[in-house]
């Protein structure tokens, strides 16, 4: 289980959390997209093999949404941030502690 | 240690306090406790903890738990034990123990607390941190305690230091990411029946440590030989410490065959204990070290490049002699012998390491896998590193090379009775994934997961290739890699994990303020998510039927009451509250008046609907959402979303509102009757209060919002008011209510009421497929403005034909109520080319009506939209019954009941 840092209550437990994907994906002007553009939006997230900013909503705890660095290899959990704010830059390569699947 | 008296098959033996049960049953000469699982062959204990694979016992005192090794059940006074042929038994009466959760950080966490475990805690103690030591045993010392042997007093220091706590009895059987591990710690069992009856039995704990040092130690491996399931075949490290530890004394002549020098310290303790050992069969070619001299020394026979091939039993089964095969010139001759002690090498116990993705590494020099892992969260020490403490030299040898026959009887799990030749058989069929060939043998699949076994299959894998049997020749275990070990490590009783959360205190209970008048007015009561909501209110006599004909007639002749309470609701302020309901909901909120309420429909981004309510709007920048009872949380979330993620720039607060706002629901033509008869400050007629408006006025002084909403068609007033005042408004309606026949009614009338006008029940009559569209909702749908979801509806799959659309169906047999999720099929539908008739569709509400006088349903079907007043079937078991598709309102479709 991940020990996750909410920016607003500190380490939490991932049972306090909801995922929400890919971070950094804006809704888009609708109007504007071609339907297979419309369906990737909808559809189509980032999963790699490494690190990945991805949502997160302390759910069970101050209910507010934030973004963080993840290895979905290691698990390590790098920079946290605030939605709206920068995007801080992908952590560095660390030392793989196991093989991923 | 005292003498206890405890029962094993309902005989009474003597034991030892605190002893393993197995040794007590060792000691009093119970060599041969169970019968195989599958092939019914006698079985005795082969080690020394949780690794047993053979000696599994079901606990007749106190909790009755199966499925228990009789190496880690402790003596005690009033144990009762029986034997078990591998399949448990749940006992007949509940659970009545305690058990516990408890939730721990520290700085280190040290699992085992055998001398590698220790030295780690002493150091850890001595660099300023706190540490928590966890070992499954009674009491420290790991190895040493095997040998009989007390701690050196710089390990009892590190015991004995204020900032290390220790648990014994306590199993790691998790290993999770970012250093949670999960142990379960037995607290009473090893008291007996002096156990404090408050104490918790099992304590599970959650443990977030920052440095874990993983030192679980070895177990020792058997070796793969015809017959190697008898009873008197042990692990050499296990017999030796029954005899010398525990006092067994029923063996007079041992046999030991080993591939490393450990065989050689059992065999020298079995000989100072007394047992003849007749002779160590090495199978390398030679041996040095200072046990191989001490053995040497006290005149035990040492022969080299030996093994045993097939033994022998006597009349009850149990070893009677062992055939030793002479592996260069494969000369074969017996020995009698009634122990065998096996020394097959060590297994690292590397299942935790594996939990969180590290792969062991197989070295050659320990004939084992090990991990070496070192970073600043988590490393290894002791066995698990290669740190096996003492010159082994162990040679990498599973067992002699045998043939067909022999290799029926050549076991390598004994608990699931799987044998070297249905591993031949798997690699036969073409399996050579270590994990493909454990799911074709079941090897490793026993409550012991494999903990003996799993090394044994690898081996036997590898050599089977060089023999030619199968296979890729040259394999090395390296090759070959370990099993993934998952959690747990060892057995958890789901009581357990339960913890308290059990009966009443498994999920939380929610009630409105009016439950307690529903219960002494003899509801019945369904559970709509936690909410407890009356389903239907049946007087004396009435059969549940009855009951919900007399509650609709009501609503529909006379008045009726329901509490609506559970109703999500939801507050939302702001000055662009208004804008963000407009993209919130598919209809516009934006142009709703103040007092006004409007129905609304709410969808994903992918045009799906998602919940369904009224939302009324108390002011210019004030509107009061309702949601679906059991969507009220995942509503409130996905507002907070998008006002969060996307919408950071509109000014809106939504707060949850659903506990403080009771909710009555006055429901009949004769409700307005009533109703004014108890609220007199405002006019309740038609024209000065027009349907979907909200008024607030005063009952007794009690403020209350009064809204002209209704969810049966009927003329019908919901009654708000603060939660605590619910009670006090119900019963004086109650009472005024009498002249009228007033009918409290429960949620399978108020289900009966909306279907009979085709409304329809989010998660009920949709299942997460359908548009606002395929609702017949498209009146709904906005063409002026963004909504959530809009851009969706012009997605090919969502304009296409075929899509389930939602209809009403009348069938054929008026008295006949189709069940909810049958499926419907076009009329005389023949079997296609597969023999399959596809379904068009199926029911999701189905009721009888009393206002129709026969039974009606409501439907998803296939384009059913454009195939109004065609005859369908429904297949129901051995039944086809024939219904016809219609519109799905089914009363009052000029909606003029309602005023």
């Amino acid at each position: 289980m991940l020990n996750i840092p909410c920016p607003h209550c500190g380490l939490r437990n991932e049972t306090e959390f909801h995922y929400g994907a890919e971070a950094g994906v804006a809704y888009p002007d609708p109007n504007t997209l071609t339907d297979s553009e419309w369906a990737k939006y909808l559809h189509i997230r980032a999963n790699p093999k490494g690190w990945l900013a991805e949502r997160w909503v302390h759910f069970a705890g101050c209910g507010r949404w934030f973004n963080l660095w993840r290895n979905t290899i290691t698990h390590e959990i790098g920079p946290v941030y605030l939605p709206f704010t920068t995007q801080p830059k992908m952590p560095g390569n660390t030392v793989q502690e196991g093989p991923g699947k | 240690m005292s003498e206890i008296i405890f029962s094993f098959d309902d005989k009474m033996y003597k034991g030892q306090h605190g002893e393993p049960l197995a040794a007590a049953l060792l000691r009093n000469g119970l060599l041969s406790i169970t019968n195989s699982t599958y092939h019914g062959r006698p079985r005795g204990v082969v080690g020394l903890g949780v690794e047993e694979p053979n000696a599994l016992v079901q606990l007749v005192s106190g909790t009755q738990e199966s499925m228990l090794p009789a190496t880690v059940i402790e003596v005690a006074e009033g144990l009762s034990a029986r034997s078990l042929t591998g399949i448990g038994a749940l006992p007949d009466a509940p659970d009545e123990a305690r058990y516990d959760k408890t939730n721990c950080y520290v700085d280190t966490l040290v699992i085992g607390a055998g001398l590698a475990g220790l030295k780690a805690a002493g150091e850890e103690l001595r660099a300023g941190r706190e540490v928590l030591l966890i070992d499954d045993q009674p009491g420290p010392g790991g190895h040493l305690r095997h040998l009989g042997a007390g701690l050196p007093s710089a390990l009892q220091d590190v015991l004995a230091h204020q900032n290390l706590t220790y648990l014994s009895r306590c199993t790691a059987t998790g290993l999770y990411d970012q250093n949670y591990v999960i142990a379960i710690e037995r607290r009473s069992d090893h008291l007996g029946s002096a156990a404090p009856a408050n104490r918790a039995r099992i304590r599970v704990w959650h443990i977030r440590a920052g440095q874990i040092v993983l030192t679980p130690g070895a177990f020792q491996r058997p070796l793969i030989f015809a017959n190697n399931d008898r009873p008197g075949i042990m692990l050499s490290h296990a017999a030796a410490t029954y005899v010398t530890v525990n006092g067994v004394r029923i063996f007079r002549t041992a046999v030991v065959t080993t591939v490393d020098n450990q065989g050689y310290r059992d065999a020298l303790r079995l000989h100072n204990a007394g047992v003849q050992v007749q002779a160590i069969y090495d199978a390398r070619p030679g041996a040095k070290g200072s046990s191989v001299d001490a053995a040497s020394a006290a005149g035990i026979p040492i022969r080299f490049r030996a093994a045993v091939l097939d033994t022998a039993s006597n009349a009850e089964g149990a070893l009677h002699s062992v055939t030793i095969q002479d592996l260069d010139t494969k000369d074969a001759f017996e020995i009698t012998a009634d122990l065998l002690a096996v020394s097959g090498g060590w297994t690292p116990i590397v299942d935790l390491a594996t939990h969180i993705g590290i792969k062991p590494k197989w070295s050659e020099e320990h004939a084992a896998f090990l991990v070496n892992h070192f970073t600043d969260k988590l490393r290894t020490a002791g066995m698990l590193a290669g740190d096996f403490g003492g010159d082994d030299d162990p040679s990498v040898f599973f067992g002699p090379a045998l043939d067909a026959e022999q290799a029926r009887y050549a076991y390598i799990d004994l608990q699931r009775d799987a044998t070297l030749h249905d591993l031949r058989r798997g690699v036969g069929a073409g399996l050579s994934s270590i994990e493909h060939i454990k799911r074709y043998t079941t090897i490793g699949t026993a409550h012991d997961q494999g903990k003996t076994s799993g090394m044994l299959t690898i081996g036997a894998l590898c050599q089977l290739g060089d023999a030619g049997q199968g296979g890729k020749p040259g394999l090395s275990p390296a090759d070959v890699g370990t099993l993934s070990f998952r959690p747990p490590y060892v057995p958890i009783p789901f009581v357990a994990l339960a913890g308290r959360e059990r009966g009443e205190l498994s999920d939380p209970i929610r009630i409105t303020p009016l439950h307690q008048w529903h219960v002494e007015a003899g509801a019945v009561f369904e559970d709509v998510g936690q909410w407890k909501r009356p389903w239907y209110f049946a007087k004396p006599g009435e059969s549940m039927e009855d009951a919900v004909r007399r509650e609709c007639i009501a609503a529909r002749e006379g008045v009726a009451v329901m509490d609506a309470s559970t109703l999500g609701k939801i507050d939302i302020q702001g000055p662009d509250a208004a804008v963000f309901l407009d993209r919130i909901y598919t209809n516009m909120f934006s142009t709703l008046p103040e007092g006004q309420c409007r129905y609304g429909l709410m969808c994903k981004a992918d045009g799906i609907v998602f919940d369904d309510g009224v939302t009324t709007r108390l002011g210019k920048n004030h509107f009061l959402m309702t949601t679906t009872t059991g969507g009220a949380a995942r509503v409130l979330a996905w507002l907070e979303e998008w006002l969060q993620t996307e919408w950071p720039d509109l000014k809106v607060y939504c707060t949850s509102v659903t506990e403080h706002i009771s909710t009555i629901a006055l429901v009949g033509p004769k409700s307005r009757q009533l109703l004014s008869e108890l609220v007199t400050d405002i006019d309740l007629s038609k024209d000065a209060f027009p349907f979907m408006h909200s008024r607030m006025a005063t009952i007794d002084g009690i403020p209350v919002r009064i809204a002209r909403i209704s969810f049966s068609g009927e003329l019908a007033f919901e009654v708000n008011a603060e939660w605590g005042y619910a009670r006090y408004i119900w019963e004086r309606l109650w009472a005024l209510g009498r002249s009228y026949d007033l009918t409290a009614y429960g949620t399978e009338t108020m289900h009966v009421l909306r279907a009979e006008k085709g409304y329809i029940i989010i998660g009920q009559d949709t299942d997460g497929t359908q548009t606002p569209h395929d609702l017949n909702m498209s009146w709904i749908v906005s063409k002026k403005k963004e909504f959530i979801g809009k851009r969706s509806f012009q997605l090919p799959y969502l304009k296409a034909t075929g899509r389930p659309q939602l209809v009403g169906l009348l069938p054929e047999d008026g008295d006949e109520v189709i069940p909810e999720g049958a499926y419907i099929t076009a009329l005389n539908a023949r079997p296609d080319e597969h023999g399959k008739i596809p379904h068009t569709g199926f029911v999701t509400s189905s009721y009888y009506s009393p206002a129709l006088g026969r039974a009606f349903a409501l439907a998803l079907v296939a384009d059913g939209l454009s195939r109004m007043g065609e005859m369908v079937d429904v297949p129901i078991g051995k039944k086809l019954l024939s219904a016809t598709i219609c519109d799905a309102v089914f009363i009052d479709k000029e909606n003029i009941r309602r005023d």
